[in-house]
């Protein structure tokens, strides 16, 4: 590797950490945290191709660098993000708004917690001293250290255990800066024998540009718990979003898992999922629909770290113009975890001749009596079913927007609340409808 | 008489291989049409063209529809001046519901001739009468498009639909292929009740059988991409009797 380059791209961010380490929350335990978390990003620099894990991302390519930190909201900026977060129209779901990397009181429903769920910000915990709430054992890379040493604010979410919520948790993600990076992390507990629906979403308010957002949410989930995930990521057209998501599954639990992405020109949501207790259950359901030169990457990795777990990935893609969609999936099979059953399967539509689409299937199997799989299919839309509908009428874009709108929602049917399914629609249609 | 559809001289290539040579039709308003012909005779290829699917290469001749050029028309056009395929082999569509499907379909017709949108109650309205008439379960169409349907719910659906968008040109393609004699029955009673002056049929078929149920006004024998004869609906039963290898002969 070239050493001068290596040098070239440390000093900013060695500038870029020295100019807010000293208005980051947190003790002086949090702080050392902090400057050991940046040393490894500031060693590793953004990823690159080189890096298997990132071959498809470049983010030294995409990005070029790690913008500064957006400065706390001021009241005019709260004002424009409370009509963006409400324009999502979540509004069964009980709602934690962070804007430009800071929680939000005024938009947040903690008055009407239910019963069994106890809040945090992220920031008074780090206060009083829980360094190890930046600290990530279940991956290690340059972005994931990024965030440990600049994350400023985000919610520490317990559920506790018995607790059956009726409406969704909602960690509402809203930036209203430009040519700002920010920087959340949050944490969601929940204990045994609950059921939650939780909630994430990241929008811009009007005006916001070229901002960039570096999330992580770190997810435990307790024995006989079901959880349903929907993350409808709709960032700005020339934002990027970069998003380490951890699930930790404990014994028969069942994770629903369901992201869609239809913002930002540069995005990546990696996820782990770890089964640490047998007879768990996880469906996840993918979709990125990109246009222009969007460039979204899915990558997911699931643990099977013990026996008789399931796992069931779906991955859907929709490729306009120049646009580029990665999926990178990677199913481990433990020493041990027998009985283990993990299929995964991607599927992009590809709308012109000019998009990409990398899908990266990796099975690392150490045990022998497993049931595991991958598939993968790509193409144009079918002209069979093209010509039957237009057959009956419709014209060529509209028979078009129909089978585009049938394709995603065949992954949307996987959202068990009515109120999310639609608003997961909705999102999709905002995309087809742009389109023309 | 009035002429609905006028084919004259159809010259239609598929990659070079030349399928029709020169083949001429009238259909006039309200008549029932029955072309039979053996396997490869250009049967589906004729319904094809008229309904404007893509992939052939129309090299010769005309197909006038109340007098306009249809060759010149969008497949949806077509549709909207009420030309109507009803597929050998419907598609299945997963993820569009058949009540979204058969609502956008006609919204869209009805748009294209400048008419207003049905509103959501009229629309029950018409659906529910037609889907009661060919033993449509309400069940069945809340399902994806065709998915999971028998052979026969998707031949009926196919009738559901012309029952709903009121064409008046109904082109049948091996309505009878994959039906039991009951699944048959059905169906064609389902066609039959929209008989009218004001809808003509072209019944493409390889077997009588289908003849029995919808008895066509007039009967052509297609053979090698030509219409080699014509006739009444005592034509059908003639070739079932002594086949198509007699025509075969005289097209070569």
């Amino acid at each position: 590797m070239n050493v001068a380059l290596v040098k070239s791209m440390e000093q900013p961010y060695g500038e870029l950490f020295a100019e807010v380490r000293n208005r980051l929350p947190g003790d002086r335990l949090v702080a050392s945290a902090r400057k050991a978390a940046f040393d490894d990003f500031a060693t590793r620099g953004l990823p690159h191709r080189r890096i298997e894990e990132w071959k498809y991302t470049d983010l030294r390519a995409l990005l070029h660098a790690v913008a500064p930190l957006a400065p706390p909201p001021e009241k005019e900026a709260r004002a424009l993000a409370a009509k963006a977060a409400a324009a999502l129209g979540i509004d069964h779901a009980c709602r934690l708004t962070l804007v430009d990397g800071a929680f939000a009181p005024e938009l947040s429903d903690l008055a009407t917690l239910e019963k069994g769920v106890h809040v945090q910000t992220l920031s008074e915990a780090l206060g009083e001293g829980h360094a190890d709430l930046l600290k990530t054992k279940i991956a290690s890379d340059a972005m994931i250290s990024l965030n440990g040493a600049l994350a400023t604010d985000g919610v520490i979410v317990t559920v506790d255990d018995n607790t059956s919520l009726s409406r969704p948790l909602h960690i509402a993600h809203v930036a209203t800066a430009s040519s700002a990076s920010m920087v959340t992390r949050s944490h969601v507990r929940i204990g045994d024998q609950a059921r939650v629906t939780l909630v994430e979403s990241f929008v811009g308010a009007r005006d916001a540009a070229a901002y960039q957002v570096y999330d992580q949410v770190e997810v435990s989930v307790g024995d006989d718990t079901e959880l349903q995930h929907v993350r409808l990521m709709e960032d700005a057209r020339d934002a990027s979003n970069i998003t380490t998501a951890a699930f930790r599954l404990g014994a028969r639990t069942k994770l629903n898992s369901f992201g869609l992405t239809q913002g930002a020109a540069v995005s990546r949501y990696q996820g782990f999922i770890t089964f640490a207790g047998e007879g768990s259950e996880l469906s996840t359901n993918g979709v990125n629909l990109l246009g222009s030169r969007r460039h979204g990457d899915t990558t997911l990795v699931v643990d099977h770290a013990v026996p008789n777990c399931t796992s069931r990935e779906v991955f859907r893609a929709v490729l306009d113009d120049q646009s580029h969609s990665v999926f990178q999936g990677r199913i481990i099979v433990r020493h041990g975890a027998q009985k283990t059953d993990g299929k995964m399967m991607t599927r992009a539509l590809l709308l012109s001749d000019e998009c990409e689409a990398d899908n990266k299937p990796e099975l690392e199997i150490f045990a022998d009596d497993v049931a595991c799989g991958h598939g993968a299919t790509a193409g144009a839309i079918d002209e069979e079913l093209l010509f039957y509908l237009r057959a009956r009428g419709l014209p060529e874009k509209e028979a078009q927007s129909l089978l585009i709108a049938a394709f995603v929602g065949e992954a949307i049917e996987s959202i068990a609340d009515e109120g999310l399914r639609n608003i997961a629609t909705a999102t999709a249609e905002r995309w087809l409808a742009a389109r023309g | 008489m009035t002429a609905l559809l006028e084919v004259k001289g159809l010259k239609v290539q598929v990659e070079d291989n030349e399928i029709l040579h020169g083949l001429d039709l009238t259909v006039n308003e309200g008549e029932i049409h029955a072309i039979m012909g053996p396997n490869g005779s250009g049967k589906s290829t004729l319904s094809h063209v008229i309904a404007g699917k893509p992939g052939y290469d129309v090299t010769g001749g005309e197909v006038l529809f109340r007098g306009e050029d249809l060759l010149e028309m969008e497949p949806n056009e077509r549709a909207a001046k009420g030309v109507f395929l009803a597929f050998q082999y419907p598609m299945e569509i997963p993820g569009v519901a058949t009540m979204t499907f058969l609502r956008t379909a006609l919204n869209a017709q009805r748009k294209a001739r400048g008419e207003s949108e049905f509103s959501t109650p009229e629309f029950l309205k018409k659906v529910k009468e037609a889907s009661a008439r060919l033993s449509i379960p309400q069940e069945m169409l809340k399902r994806g498009v065709n998915v999971g349907f028998s052979g026969g719910e998707k031949k009926r659906n196919e009738v559901l639909q012309m029952a709903l968008f009121e064409p008046s040109l109904c082109i049948l393609d091996e309505m009878d292929s994959g039906l039991d004699i009951d699944a048959l029955r059905i169906a064609a009673d389902g066609v039959n009740a929209l008989r009218g002056k004001n809808r003509s049929m072209i019944v493409i078929t390889h077997y009588q059988r289908l003849l029995n149920y919808i008895i066509p006004d007039v009967v052509h024998v297609m053979s090698k991409g030509r219409v080699v004869k014509s006739g009444g609906k005592d034509l059908a039963l003639e070739l079932e009797k002594s086949g198509y290898a007699q025509f075969e002969d005289k097209a070569a």
